[in-house]
């Protein structure tokens, strides 16, 4: 098995690594205190091509590997993790379900703005009572004439205030249940289309989150992606995409966590010698570095399974929960650590475990992974 | 409008580390990075391009592995790179890396505007890009900070000690950047899988493949040639003084007079 990096994907790394330290790292504990979207940064990250980065050059895509995009996503991740997010969601779940499952015309009309970073998507699947059982959607889409219209409200939506492109799941026969759902390409601003106010949340504070509200929402026919009842497969296969993302973002996080830590412990003194001393210690950092490790292995193996054209739903579940988990226990370790110090907002690692913590929940809990896991091998 | 960059690819003297033995740099595992100035000068090339069209064509002297700055140069913005390699080139000084350079230029086309980063990290002498103008018979402006190309016009602001001076000239010039004429852009993602997809663009050049002479190059041709490399000692100590504040500064004032600071 060939651990390498390709010269392409180290150089996307090195420029990714660059650009997050210079443009980034600095913002990171600014924005997660005022909660204000990094918009001249996305900009940024659109001139980089970084907001299109699997999608063929002929859809305005940077043409690179799903392992190049997962680098990237980790990079920015070290240096913030709310970037990481931005990223995947707009890529993955907003722009991925078109291009995987669009018309022509729609990847013309909408992949193409999406993938040049012109605009931004998002994704709304989650309802109030639709969290892990994504089949007990409540929306509904009903066809009249040449429109459909649409009623029912999401909720936890990333990207939500800031997105132009919309991915919405409704039922459109309740009576056929999962194959009764089906996804629609809804434009900001379109009438009976509003946002929620934005979600005070525990980490990724910057990420703008909401909840969409549909009132009658009337969205033109071809706005149909796929056909009718495919939606939940739709779903699912983005949400597989999906978590290759989350699992780069929760890597990042892990990684950063584990960065900062070692160069604190080779710093700090007490009784006479640096923390990186005592046995004690060194062992805690042997686990946390072994955890990030094998959390990276995961997750680029998941990237490279879709690169092959194999199924991947299996390793994209096994890399996320695996490196979520990874990322809660190094950050929480890294506090450890830190003792006092990191408890304290003025060193990073505080905010690493909170923003850490959201990758065991969105895009599937740890306990949604084991389901997709377990029923892979068990099938 | 047919621009031409200078480039070097010079080791990240953040990281690089000196033997204290023999005065050598450590060069394992220090990456190899774009000359800083020469980034700048690119980026200008580049936007210069975007603004009125043409062509920028990137030339490097160095060995086989620098190579990889002119793919990172081309994933920026360049159409066409042109490494000059060959053992001969070895041991340059500035005077013979400047000829070479000129002929490989001269062998390359004809350019309205060649850029230059003011100095490489490296060696910090400042003197290839004068040189160069100097092989190619066309004017020079040092120590550009803002631009203006205007028809066959140019107007750079140059950088003095105390202040700046605005030059003016008619092309071809060729001209020296330096921080603060703009910020380089990152390299695109897209750029970069183009760059390894097909590296036609990158054109490497002997000896053989342009006219030079030959005893005008490397080690034997230069008349610069080092005698010894040393790392200077700090062994600086401070001076305490003692007194009343009315003696002390007297007696600083007296000692920086001695010591020719005043």
């Amino acid at each position: 098995m060939d651990f390498n990096l390709t010269d392409t994907q180290k150089m996307i790394q090195k420029v990714v690594r660059e650009f997050a330290e210079n443009e980034v790292k600095d913002i990171a504990a600014e924005i997660d205190e005022s909660c204000e979207f990094p918009k001249e940064n996305v900009k940024k990250m659109a001139k980089a091509d970084m907001l299109g980065i699997p999608f063929p050059k002929k859809y305005n895509g940077a043409d690179a590997d799903t392992l190049s995009y997962a680098i990237t996503i980790e990079e920015l991740s070290k240096a913030c993790a709310t970037h990481g997010v931005i990223v995947s969601a707009h890529t993955s779940l907003g722009a991925h379900p078109i291009y995987q499952f669009g018309t022509e015309e729609q990847k013309e009309k909408y992949l193409k703005p999406l993938a040049s970073g012109e605009k931004l998507g998002a994704f709304g699947l989650t309802e109030p009572d639709a969290g892990t059982d994504a089949s007990a959607q409540k929306t509904t889409a009903i066809l009249d004439g040449d429109e459909y219209i649409i009623n029912g409200s999401k909720i936890f939506i990333t990207n939500a205030g800031v997105a132009d492109i919309f991915i919405i799941f409704a039922m459109t026969d309740k009576s056929k249940g999962t194959k009764g759902i089906s996804t629609f390409i809804v434009e900001k601003g379109t009438k009976g289309f509003t946002l929620g106010k934005k979600e005070n949340k525990m980490g990724i504070n910057a990420s703008d989150t909401r909840e969409l509200i549909f009132q009658d929402c009337r969205i033109p026919k071809e706005n149909l992606l796929g056909k009718e009842g495919m939606g939940f497969k739709i779903a699912m296969a983005t949400l597989d995409g999906g978590r290759i993302g989350i699992a780069a973002q929760a890597l990042g996080i892990a990684q950063r966590a584990l960065d900062e830590t070692v160069q604190y412990v080779k710093e700090r003194e007490q009784f006479g010698r640096p923390l990186s001393k005592f046995q004690g210690l060194q062992w805690e950092i042997a686990e946390m570095a072994t955890k990030v490790e094998a959390a990276r292995l995961l997750v680029y193996k998941a990237a490279k399974t879709k690169d092959s054209g194999q199924r991947f739903s299996k390793e994209a579940a096994m890399a996320k929960y695996f490196a979520s988990e990874a990322a809660f226990y190094v950050a929480n370790k890294a506090i450890q650590l830190h003792g006092g110090y990191g408890y304290i907002k003025e060193y990073p690692v505080e905010r690493l475990l909170r923003d850490a913590k959201i990758t065991e929940i969105y895009e599937g809990t740890t306990e949604v992974q084991k389901m997709v896991i377990a029923g892979s091998i068990l099938s | 409008m047919n621009i031409l960059v200078c480039v070097k690819q010079v080791p990240d003297t953040n990281e690089v580390k000196i033997d204290e033995e023999n005065g050598t740099l450590i060069r394992d595992g220090v990456p190899s990075i774009i000359n800083p100035e020469d980034k700048i000068a690119l980026e200008e090339a580049v936007s210069l391009k975007e603004e009125k069209g043409g062509r920028v064509t990137v030339i490097s002297m160095g060995p086989p592995q620098a190579k990889s700055a002119l793919l990172e140069a081309y994933a920026i913005g360049a159409d066409e790179c042109i490494l000059l390699s060959d053992r001969a080139f070895a041991g340059s000084d500035t005077w013979a890396t400047s000829y070479t350079l000129a002929q490989g230029i001269k062998q390359a086309g004809n350019f309205d505007i060649i850029f230059c980063g003011r100095q490489a990290i490296d060696g910090d002498t400042a003197q290839v890009g004068p040189q160069i103008a100097e092989n190619l018979g066309i004017p020079q402006i040092t120590y550009v900070k803002a631009l203006e190309v205007d028809g066959k016009k140019v107007r750079a602001k140059r950088a003095l000690e105390d202040g700046y001076s605005v030059v003016e000239t008619t092309l071809p010039v060729l001209l020296t950047v330096i921080e603060g004429l703009n910020k380089p852009r990152y390299p695109s993602i897209s750029r970069i899988v183009s760059a390894f997809k097909k590296e036609d663009y990158i054109k490497v050049w002997t000896t053989e493949d342009f006219e030079v002479d030959k005893t005008k190059l490397g080690l034997d041709a230069s008349p610069t040639q080092v005698y010894d490399t040393f790392v200077p000692k700090n062994e600086k100590k401070g001076e305490i003084f003692e007194g009343s504040d009315k003696e002390l500064v007297k007696l600083l004032l007296e000692k920086l007079k001695t010591e020719q600071v005043l």
